[in-house]
């Protein structure tokens, strides 16, 4: 195994050995060529997407792309940006308070073997196996047609609320469990009440892991068409209001390449949205340093 | 004072907990009430075994695209499954630990990329090479499986991995013992004591792919008939409801609400299996470790490429 070889350890096989073993069994080395070639395959997999658009898309990042009203000539997609930013913004908003809230219920509260806690275990995994375009047909019809909504922010960002509530949930559990019993002990003896040491012990120390999930959850949102296109729509420039429609950038682009018309404008948006992704990948992999200090 | 605070936040804490219960239940509510109506209408046979689309005429039957969702999941299982399987493999047991870093964060990278970007990739990329190979339109069941078995990749490889991880190293060392070489020792001894967790991570995968749909709808061809060769165009049921719903009418609009409700009771059964699945990889696990314990002092760290 490969810790042990760099060791040089007393089980060290070097490479003519290896090779001469392979001789021996045929098979095994065409297991091993197997198992690197599948690597390779993922792994240019991912390189070829991302380089792909970089490469064919960066050169059509016009300037009249991020004027800040669109037209059917410029095609803007800052509009789009900013309806991404608050469309973020709005569900986690909604989202992250109600998703630390039950992970403080199920984890602080909640005797164990309680029964309400294993339903909303098995509602929380039903929720994050749902596809996208069941949300969207259920904001679609609760948001924009029962409470009368209509096409809005407001509904989308609902709608990926409540998408991303299991993600929120299980991350801040995950965070609150891994804060030692010893912390809680501390405060209790000194005193404290539960809430107390909920509010300034225990969520103090589990805010990265529960910032680990709020990254997670952006990512999500920036790259959901699927649950919004019925729910916010697809009008083109910033609303007046939360109770108008706005496209995000997910949407923009999804709504170029239907049309056909300006594949080069959604090579661009395609760059945009790599580069948010590629922002919040960074962010996840410093939290997750960060957790493991 | 402080005691009312502590008891009145207990109830705050435990009704938001509630939220999400009620959210499945809103969920369900909504979807199967919307569309019990139009299939009684229609005929449960007819909506389902129907073979043809045609709202103009009244014909409502969705087989085409059960069958087209059930086709681009199976491609996509035989395109990922095998692929993710090895590079799981290559991640726990091949991988040398200074490029173990940065090839994690390259398959979270392809976690993160949104449906939409890998549709719009297959659309630029995957169909004109198809259409160049075949002299088809391009697209069609190979380019949707092809692109959605790239896209459960990252769930394929990261829930494997950790499967196969779990396995204590004696199992690995054992064999390697009898003298198997360091492959037979992973496929032969290792591979079976992890396949449940293996499993789910094909589970996971089907569910992934089967509700799949910017993706798709922009490289699958969309046509309403059940696909005869896997060059030909096919329609799945997410494709589906996105395609006609902005214009949808009356029982046509009921007819795709009813599909995303077929849809929600597939995602349901799966579902199911996953948690099956995994309560019974948990106790596999249990066993496992159990078995180590009364082998006394040989619960070592598994690998060791981590970090």
């Amino acid at each position: 195994m490969k810790a042990e070889t760099q060791n040089r350890g007393i089980n060290y096989v070097s490479l003519k050995q290896k090779l001469s073993n392979y001789r021996k069994h045929k098979v095994s080395f065409v297991i091993m060529l197997l198992v690197f070639g599948c690597m390779l395959i993922t792994l240019l997999s991912v390189l070829v997407l991302i380089l792909y658009i970089l490469i064919k898309g960066i050169p059509n990042l016009r300037p009249s792309l991020f004027s800040p009203v669109y037209t059917e000539d410029n095609v803007s997609m800052l509009p789009a940006i900013i309806n991404t930013v608050i469309m973020t913004l709005m569900s986690l908003g909604v989202a992250v308070p109600i998703g630390i809230f039950t992970a403080i219920y199920l984890v602080e509260y909640a005797a164990k073997g309680n029964k309400l806690v294993k339903v909303i275990r098995i509602t929380a995994e039903t929720l994050s196996g749902i596809p996208s375009i069941v949300y969207g047909l259920f904001g679609y019809l609760f948001f924009n047609l029962a409470l009368k909504f209509d096409y809005s922010l407001l509904g989308g960002a609902l709608t990926l609320s409540i998408m991303i509530l299991p993600v929120i949930i299980r991350t801040t559990e995950e965070a609150l469990l891994a804060v030692p019993d010893s912390y809680r002990e501390g405060a209790f003896g000194l005193g404290a009440g539960r809430l107390r040491t909920v509010f300034k012990i225990v969520l103090p120390s589990a805010v990265s892991g529960i910032f680990a999930g709020v990254i997670l959850s952006m990512g999500r949102i920036i790259g959901e068409t699927a649950a919004l296109i019925y729910t916010s729509g697809t009008a083109t420039n910033i609303p007046k209001n939360v109770m108008g429609s706005g496209r995000t950038l997910s949407i923009h682009l999804y709504v170029l390449m239907n049309e056909g018309l300006h594949i080069n404008e959604a090579y661009a948006t395609a760059v945009v949205i790599l580069v948010f992704v590629l922002i919040l990948n960074f962010l996840s992999g410093k939290v997750a340093k960060k957790l493991k200090n | 004072m402080a005691v009312i605070k502590e008891r009145v936040m207990k109830y705050v804490f435990m009704l938001t907990a509630t939220i999400s219960i009620l959210a499945v239940l809103l969920i369900c509510y909504f979807i199967f009430a919307n569309s019990i109506p139009a299939i009684n209408e229609i005929g449960i046979i007819n909506f389902l075994f129907g073979k043809i689309w045609d709202p103009d005429q009244d014909l409502y039957g969705i087989l085409p695209m059960i069958i087209g969702s059930i086709y681009v999941t199976a491609g996509a299982i035989i395109v990922g499954v095998p692929i993710g399987l090895m590079s799981a493999v290559f991640m726990a047991f091949y991988c040398p630990a200074k490029i173990y870093r940065p090839l994690k964060s390259a398959i979270e990278l392809l976690a993160g990329i949104p449906s939409v970007v890998y549709g719009f990739f297959g659309l630029v990329v995957i169909v004109p090479v198809i259409q160049k190979i075949f002299g088809t339109s391009g697209k069609g069941v190979l380019t949707a499986s092809l692109m959605l078995g790239m896209m459960i990749l990252p769930t394929i490889i990261n829930i494997s991995e950790s499967a196969l991880r779990s396995v204590p190293t004696s199992y690995y060392e054992g064999a390697l013992a009898l003298g198997a070489t360091h492959e037979r020792s992973v496929f032969s001894a290792v591979f079976p004591a992890a396949k449940s967790g293996i499993l789910a991570a094909v589970i996971l995968g089907v569910g992934r792919a089967i509700g799949e749909t910017m993706a798709v709808i922009l490289i699958a061809g969309n046509q309403t008939v059940i696909p005869k060769s896997i060059l030909s165009g096919v329609r799945t049921m997410t494709a589906h409801i996105v395609m006609e719903m902005g214009y949808a009418q009356d029982l046509h609009r009921e007819a795709l609400i009813a599909t995303a409700a077929v849809l929600f009771v597939f995602i349901l059964i799966i579902n199911l299996c996953f948690s099956a699945v995994k309560s019974s990889s948990e106790r596999e696990g249990k066993k496992n470790k159990k078995k180590i314990s009364t082998e006394k002092g040989d619960g070592k760290e598994a690998t060791g490429n981590e970090g």
